[in-house]
C-alpha cells in the first residue's frame, strides 16, 4: 500500500468509475461510460498486481483469465429476457467473494498473532507514544505478504476496528449471497438448482420478522464474542446467521417487489466491498464500494417511490396486508380473436402498447417490434408506455424493446404518456397486469392501492394479450379485464402476435 | 284518458301530430286515441290506416276538442282553438310562448295545461322528445334539396366527354342541428362544403360531417355554448365585423349559401348583407332558414322565392318540414309519444304532470291556471361545460413567493441533512482512541457516498437496468482484496483468495459485456 504509484493509479481508477456512473444520464453518453468503467477496472487490477498483490502473479492471471472466459460465456449466451436473473446471480458472486476475503483477513490476523506469540511478543502492543504499534522484528516483517505487513503494523485498537470492519464485510456479504440466490430463483421462477423449493409468493417461516430480528441479535452478540477473543468459530456462526437472514428476508418478499430487491442487493454488495476496503486499508475499495452502495440505495428508493411503497417495508419484506375486504370484481372477461384485433388496429390512428413481464417471458419483443413497424408504415401513431416497474428490473422493458430495435424516442415513461390515453383508439396490453390495474386507484383495500398505474382503460378500446385467466404476479384480480371496453386476446404473447402479424400487411 | 289530434288549421301545414304507428304505442300506454277525419291526409296517412291502428276517427274538430282530454297538434293553437280548451285539458304543441304571450294567457285562463314542444330543455334525457331538433334536421336536409332544385348545375364535380363540370361550393352558416344536417346532405351530394359558426367548439362536429370549418382570424375569449344550453348567443360588434369581412371574402366564390343562424328569442342576426348578395355569381342560390325570424339576409322575403337583379335566387320558405310531411309527421309523432311516456310513468292511461321533473317543468308553460313561463334553469347542464384552463396564471409576485418558499424549504432540509451528517461524522471522530488511520479512510468513504448520491439522481430512467449491470460489474472491485491476499504463505488463505479472484473476474467481464450489449441496442428512429 505504500507504493505511491499504486495510489496514483487508484485515484485515476476512482475518477473513471465516477464518470462511468455519471455518464449513464443519456443513451449516447452511456456507451462511452461503459468504457470508462472498463478502463477503471483494468487500471485498478493492474496497479494492484504490480503493487501490493504481486504474490502469485501467474496464478492471479490464470484465475482472472478463467473468470473472464466464464463471464464472457454467461454474458453472450444469456437471453435479454433473462437479464434480471443474471444480474441477481452475479451479485451473489460478489457477496461470496466478500465473505472469502473477510475470512482471509481473519486468518491472516490469527497467523500474524501466531508469529507474535512465537516470538514472545504481544500483537498490537504500542510503543512509548501510546499510539504507534511496535510491530515485528524486521526479518519476520519482510517475510509477510503485503496484507500481513499491514496487520503487523497495527496497534490493538486498530486491530479491534479491523475486526469490526471485517465482520461487517463478511456479514453483509453473506446476506447478499443467499439473498441474491433466492432473488435469482424467484426471478427465474425455478428452483431446480437449489436444495429447497422457491416460488414467487412471499413466504416466511413461523416467527416471521422475529426470526430475522433474532438472527440479527445473535450476529451482534457473536460480534462481541469474536472481538472479545472468542476465536474464529464465532465468525463462522455469525456468517451462518448472515446467510440465514439473506435467505429468509428475500423469501419473505413477494415476486412483484423483486426489482427493488435486486437493486437493494446491489447496494448491499457495495457496502460489503466498502467494509472489506476498510479492513484492508484500501481506499479504492472504499470509494467504489460506497459509490455502488449509495447508487443501489437511491435506485431502490426511486423505485419504491414509483410504486408508492414504503422503502422500509419493502426491505423488511412487508407487503402491507390489505386492511379490509377487497372489492369484488363484477362482469366477465370477453375474448377476441386475431381477426378482431387486426380490424380494430386497422381502424385506429392512435395506438399505445403497454409491455410487461409477459412479453419478456414469451420472447415476444421481436414480434412487437415488427407489429410496430407495420403499423407505423401505415401512418399510425404507435407509442409504448413503460411503467417504472414493468418487468422484473427497472428499465427492463426499455432494454428488451431496444434489443428488438424499437426506436427509443417512441418509448415513453408513465408520466409522459398517462394523460394521452383518453385520446387513444387502441391500447394493447402485452403481458402486464399489476401495472394496469385500476384497483390501485379505485379500491382502497387493494394491496396495490395508491400505486401509480397506466390508465389504459381510458382508451377507447383495450386489448389484453394474456396466457390465461389467472391473476398477476402479486396475485390480485384485475378489474381491467372485466371492463366493457376490454377484450382479452388469450394465448402466448408471441404466438398471438405472430398470428396477428399474418393479418396485418 | 283520450288523446286527440285535430287537423291543422293553418293553411299549407301538412304535418300531423299523430301517426298510426305512434297511436299504437300510445294505446300501449293505456290511452284511447282520436283523430279528426282527414287530419293525416296531407302527410300520407289515410283515415283507414288510423282506423286499422285502433284510432277512433272523429268527424268534426268541435267534437274532437270536446271529447279528448289531451290534444296533440303541431302548430300553435289559433284563437278559435284556444277557446275550445276547458279546465283540465292538456294541450301539446309548438307554442313559441315568448312571441305568443296573449295566446298563452288565454290558454291559462281557461285552466288548461299547455306543454310547448319548443320548450323541451336540451338535456340528454330529453333528446328523444326534442321536436325542434327533429324538425331542424329535416329543414337542413330539405334546404339543400330545395337549393339543388333551384341551382342550375351539378353538386359534384365531373369530367365528362361533354366537358368538365366544376363542383358546387356550399357555405353553411350556423352549425346547429339544421346546419349540420345541411352539411351532411351537401357533402354527400358531392359539393365542396364550408361551414361557419360563432361557437368554435362545433368545428370538430363540422369536420366530422365532412365540411371545412371557416375559422376567423379573431382573438377573443369565445363564448362557451354550454352556458346557453348549446345555443348561440349574441356576439360582440368586433366579432360580428370580423365575421362579415370573412363572408364578404367568401361570397363571390360560393354557389349556394344556407343560413341557419338563430339566437333564441331574438330577431335573426344579419349575416348575409346586400353587397354580398350583389357580389355573388348569377345562378347562385341562398336558402335562408331564419326567414321566419326576419332572415339572416335582409333581402329574404318570408315564405317566398325571389330572384335578385343579378340573378341570385333567395328562398325564404319557412315550411321546409311541412314540405316533407310524411317524414316530419313520423318524427314529430314519435317525439310526442316519448313525451307521453314520460308523463305516464304508470302506463295506466293517466297523466302525472310532475312539475318536479326537469323536462316536464321546462316544457310546461301553463298549468293549473298559472303561467309557468319562463321555466327555472334546468338542474342538469345541457352539455358539459368546456374545461377552463385549470391552473390560473400566477402573478409574478405569487411566483416569486412560491420560489422563495420552495427555496427556503430546500435550504432547511439540506441544512438539516448536513447537520445530522456532520454530527455523525464528528461523533465517529470523537470516539476515544479512534485512530487517525481509520479516520482517513472514513472521510474517503463519506465523500464517496456523497458523490454516489449526487451522480445517480441524474441517471435516465430507461438506463436503470444498464446502471445496475454497471454497478454490479464495478462492485467486483472486491477482486483487489483477493489479489492482495493471494500472495499469502497460508494455503487456506491462498485458496480462498483464488476463489474470490475467480468469482470476481466472472462478474467483471460478465457485467461489463452485458452492459455493452444492452447499450448497443439503444437507437433512435
Amino acid at each position: 500500500m505504500e507504493n505511491a504509484f499504486t495510489i496514483a493509479a487508484y485515484v485515476v481508477a476512482a475518477v473513471l468509475f465516477i464518470l462511468s456512473l455519471g455518464g449513464l444520464s443519456g443513451q449516447e453518453s452511456a456507451k462511452r461510460a461503459v468504457w470508462y468503467g472498463i478502463a477503471g477496472m483494468a487500471i485498478a487490477v493492474l496497479a494492484t498486481m504490480i503493487g501490493p498483490g504481486q504474490g502469485l502473479w501467474v496464478a492471479s492471471i490464470v484465475l482472472v483469465a478463467t473468470g473472464a472466459g466464464v463471464g464472457y460465456q454467461l454474458a453472450t449466451r444469456v437471453e435479454m429476457t433473462q437479464m434480471p436473473e443474471l444480474v441477481a446471480i452475479m451479485h451473489s458472486l460478489v457477496g461470496l467473494a466478500a465473505v472469502f476475503v473477510g475470512f482471509n483477513a481473519d486468518l491472516m490476523i490469527n497467523y500474524v498473532a501466531g508469529i507474535y506469540e512465537a516470538e514472545g511478543l504481544v500483537m498490537g502492543a504500542v510503543g512509548d507514544d501510546g499510539i504507534t504499534a511496535i510491530g515485528l522484528p524486521k526479518e519476520f516483517y519482510a517475510g509477510l505478504s503485503a496484507f500481513g505487513q499491514l496487520i503487523a503494523k497495527k496497534s490493538s485498537v486498530e486491530i479491534g476496528i479491523l475486526r469490526v470492519e471485517l465482520v461487517l464485510g463478511i456479514w453483509i456479504g453473506a446476506v447478499t449471497f443467499t439473498g441474491s440466490v433466492i432473488a435469482y430463483a424467484k426471478l427465474a421462477g425455478s428452483s431446480s438448482m437449489l436444495p429447497f423449493a422457491v416460488d414467487t409468493g412471499a413466504k416466511k417461516l413461523p416467527g416471521g420478522h422475529f426470526l430475522n430480528a433474532g438472527a440479527a441479535a445473535l450476529s451482534a452478540l457473536l460480534l462481541f464474542v469474536y472481538l472479545g477473543g472468542g476465536g474464529s468459530w464465532a465468525l463462522v456462526v455469525l456468517t451462518l446467521a448472515g446467510l440465514f437472514i439473506g435467505y429468509h428476508l428475500i423469501m419473505g418478499i413477494g415476486g412483484a417487489d423483486m426489482p427493488v430487491v435486486v437493486s437493494m442487493l446491489n447496494s448491499y454488495s457495495g457496502w460489503a466491498a466498502a467494509a472489506i476496503g476498510f479492513s484492508l486499508g484500501n481506499d479504492l475499495l472504499i470509494v467504489v464500494g460506497a459509490l455502488v452502495g449509495s447508487s443501489g440505495a437511491i435506485l431502490s428508493y426511486i423505485m419504491c417511490k414509483a410504486m408508492n411503497r414504503s422503502f422500509v417495508s419493502v426491505i423488511l419484506g412487508g407487503f402491507g396486508g390489505p386492511a379490509g375486504e377487497q372489492m369484488a370484481v363484477e362482469g366477465e372477461q370477453v375474448a377476441i380473436d386475431a381477426d378482431g384485433v387486426a380490424q380494430a388496429l386497422d381502424e385506429a390512428d392512435e395506438i399505445i402498447i403497454i409491455p410487461g413481464y409477459g412479453m419478456a417471458v414469451a420472447q415476444a419483443q421481436q414480434s412487437v417490434s415488427e407489429l410496430t413497424k407495420r403499423l407505423r408504415a401505415k401512418g399510425k401513431n404507435v407509442r409504448f408506455a413503460i411503467h417504472p416497474v414493468a418487468g422484473r428490473l427497472p428499465g427492463h422493458m426499455n432494454v428488451l424493446l431496444a434489443e428488438a430495435k424499437v426506436p427509443y424516442d417512441i418509448v415513453l415513461e408513465m408520466d409522459e404518456i398517462n394523460e394521452d390515453f383518453p385520446d387513444t383508439d387502441v391500447a394493447i396490453v402485452i403481458g402486464s397486469n399489476d401495472i394496469v390495474n385500476p384497483a390501485a386507484q379505485d379500491d382502497p383495500n387493494s394491496p396495490i392501492a395508491g400505486m401509480p398505474v397506466l390508465e389504459c382503460w381510458k382508451a377507447k378500446q383495450v386489448f389484453v394479450s394474456k396466457r390465461g385467466q389467472g391473476t398477476g404476479y402479486s396475485g390480485i384480480e384485475n378489474p381491467l379485464f372485466f371492463k366493457e371496453n376490454t377484450r382479452m386476446f388469450y394465448g402466448d404473447a408471441k404466438k398471438s402476435l405472430d398470428d396477428l402479424l399474418t393479418r396485418i400487411d | 284518458m283520450k288523446i286527440g289530434t285535430p287537423k291543422e288549421v293553418m293553411a299549407g301545414e301538412a304535418r300531423v301530430a299523430m301517426t298510426p304507428e305512434s297511436a299504437l304505442q300510445l294505446q300501449k300506454l293505456g290511452y284511447d286515441c282520436l283523430i279528426e277525419a282527414g287530419a293525416g291526409e296531407a302527410a300520407g296517412f289515410s283515415d283507414a290506416a288510423y282506423k286499422e291502428a285502433g284510432v277512433t276517427v272523429v268527424k268534426t274538430p268541435a267534437a274532437l276538442w270536446k271529447e279528448a282530454d289531451i290534444i296533440a297538434k303541431v302548430r300553435p293553437p289559433s284563437d278559435a282553438e284556444v277557446k275550445r280548451l276547458t279546465e283540465g285539458k292538456l294541450l301539446i304543441s309548438f307554442f313559441y310562448p315568448a312571441q305568443n304571450e296573449k295566446l298563452m294567457e288565454a290558454a291559462s285562463k281557461k285552466g288548461a295545461s299547455v306543454i310547448a314542444m319548443d320548450m323541451v330543455p336540451r338535456i340528454s334525457r330529453a333528446q328523444k322528445m326534442d321536436a325542434l331538433s327533429s324538425m331542424a334536421n329535416i329543414a337542413g336536409y330539405r334546404a339543400v334539396i330545395e337549393a339543388g332544385n333551384n341551382f342550375g348545375r351539378f353538386f359534384t364535380g365531373q369530367i365528362t366527354a361533354a366537358g368538365k363540370v366544376p363542383p358546387a361550393k356550399v357555405l353553411v352558416v350556423g352549425a346547429g342541428v339544421a346546419g349540420l344536417a345541411a352539411i351532411g346532405t351537401s357533402t354527400s351530394l358531392g359539393a365542396i362544403t364550408y361551414a361557419f359558426d360563432v361557437r368554435p367548439e362545433v368545428a370538430e362536429q363540422v369536420e366530422s360531417m365532412g365540411a371545412e370549418f371557416v375559422f376567423l382570424d379573431f382573438e377573443e375569449e369565445q363564448q362557451d355554448g354550454a352556458a346557453t344550453g348549446g345555443y348561440a348567443s349574441v356576439s360582440s360588434p368586433e366579432f360580428a365585423a370580423a365575421q362579415l369581412a370573412k363572408f364578404r371574402e367568401l361570397a363571390p366564390e360560393m354557389d349556394i349559401v344556407i343560413t341557419t343562424a338563430l339566437i333564441p328569442n331574438r330577431e335573426a342576426p344579419e349575416l348575409w348583407t346586400k353587397d354580398m348578395v350583389e357580389s355573388m355569381k348569377p345562378g347562385s342560390v341562398i336558402i335562408d332558414l331564419a326567414a321566419e325570424k326576419g332572415g339572416n339576409c335582409k333581402l329574404t322575403v318570408m315564405d317566398e322565392k325571389i330572384v335578385t337583379d343579378n340573378g341570385v335566387t333567395i328562398i325564404g320558405y319557412t315550411d321546409f318540414p311541412s314540405r316533407m310531411a310524411t317524414q316530419s309527421s313520423t318524427l314529430y309523432a314519435t317525439n310526442i309519444r316519448h313525451l307521453m311516456t314520460d308523463l305516464t310513468p304508470e302506463k295506466d292511461g293517466q297523466t302525472n304532470h310532475d312539475m318536479e321533473d326537469d323536462v316536464i317543468r321546462g316544457a310546461t308553460i301553463a298549468h293549473e291556471k298559472e303561467i309557468t313561463f319562463p321555466p327555472p334553469p334546468p338542474k342538469v347542464q345541457a352539455i358539459a361545460a368546456q374545461k377552463k384552463e385549470a391552473p390560473k396564471e400566477l402573478t409574478p409576485e405569487e411566483k416569486r413567493e412560491q420560489e422563495v418558499a420552495a427555496f427556503k424549504a430546500q435550504t432547511k432540509s439540506q441544512v438539516t441533512l448536513l447537520a445530522v451528517g456532520a454530527a455523525l461524522v464528528l461523533g465517529v471522530g470523537l470516539i476515544p482512541g479512534m485512530p487517525a488511520s481509520f479516520m482517513q479512510h472514513f472521510i474517503v468513504f463519506v465523500l464517496s457516498v456523497f458523490i454516489g448520491f449526487q451522480v445517480i439522481w441524474n441517471v435516465a430512467h430507461s438506463l436503470h437496468t444498464p446502471l445496475m449491470a454497471v454497478t454490479n460489474a464495478i462492485s467486483s472491485i472486491i477482486i483487489l482484496g483477493a489479489l492482495i491476499q493471494i500472495g499469502s504463505t497460508s494455503m487456506l488463505i491462498t485458496l480462498l483468495a483464488a476463489l474470490g479472484i475467480f468469482m470476481a473476474s466472472v462478474n467483471i467481464f460478465g457485467g461489463f459485456l452485458v452492459t455493452r450489449r444492452m447499450l448497443a441496442m439503444f437507437q433512435k428512429s
